[in-house]
């Protein structure tokens, strides 16, 4: 959504990224983005908490008039309930190796069958 | 992104992704106040449910009548800590006509947009981008709201 951003910018459209990857986009270099310091997956919000998904969009619809210049970041002050998920998103742990191991095998078997038929997109 | 790179060594892949990264950075002022601009909405999520290995495209859909829900399956988010089951929390289309009929915003565009996550860099750039924007432009957007899963 980074590259998107920039292409709409280059062409005169202006952009507000709501959002949770932090250094994926800020690495990138985005003109604005409100970083929403949540589980990726909800960035709008915890589900059902209509109050703070409220404030949440009107605060990203606003920093298009409050962002100054590029890389323009707006940390949202919402927490997530609690930060186990700090942790364990994408945890590799020694016990799951054997089977991450095993899934990225699968993966790059399927990917060539893929390739082989055809069936991936062109260009 | 340290994690992700752990993550997808620990499966056997020997060429770690790089992340895009561009030291300038573009920034469109505002074309008139905000109260006057039309919003479009792009959102990762697909109008489908795509098969991980289902090729993606460009695609779009009604604000005034979206989808009762849209779908992600296919991408990389935390399925442990959270889910889809609320649309809001991932694609805030009823906060958006909220926002125009209270004046934050002018109007709101006639669609909404599902934009591919692609692995490949180029193709985001040369394909998947000029189509967001061409289809924006056909609806007289004068903003885009961004929001990736």
């Amino acid at each position: 959504m980074s590259l998107i951003a920039r292409h709409f910018e280059e062409n005169g459209l202006p952009t507000v990224i709501l959002g949770s990857a932090l250094d994926v986009v800020e690495h990138c270099g985005v003109p604005r983005f409100v970083f929403a310091d949540f589980p990726l997956g909800n960035p709008c919000g915890p589900p059902w908490n209509r109050d703070v998904q409220a404030e949440i969009v009107w605060w990203a619809v606003r920093f298009f008039e409050w962002a100054k210049g590029p890389r323009a970041t707006e940390r949202l002050p919402y927490r997530w309930a609690h930060d186990e998920w700090r942790e364990r998103y994408l945890q590799v742990r020694d016990e799951d190796r054997a089977a991450l191991l095993q899934k990225g095998e699968e993966r790059r078997v399927l990917r060539q069958q893929l390739r082989d038929q055809g069936r991936v997109r062109d260009g | 992104m340290e994690r992700t790179r752990r993550y997808y060594e620990a499966q056997g892949f020997d060429k770690p992704y790089v992340w895009a990264h561009f030291d300038d950075v573009p920034f469109a002022p505002l074309p008139q106040p905000l109260e006057q601009c039309r919003l479009a909405l792009v959102t990762t999520s697909a109008l489908y449910d795509r098969e991980a290995t289902d090729p993606r495209y460009v695609d779009s859909g009604s604000m005034r009548e979206p989808p009762e829900r849209l779908f992600a399956n296919d991408l990389a988010w935390d399925k442990n800590a959270t889910h889809m089951e609320d649309r809001r929390s991932y694609f805030p289309v009823e906060r958006i006509h909220e926002l125009a009929a209270m004046g934050v915003i002018g109007r709101v565009a006639s669609r909404f947009h599902c934009a591919p996550t692609e692995y490949s860099i180029r193709r985001t750039l040369t394909k998947d981008a000029p189509e967001l924007l061409a289809r924006c432009r056909q609806d007289n957007a004068d903003i885009a709201l961004l929001v990736p899963l």
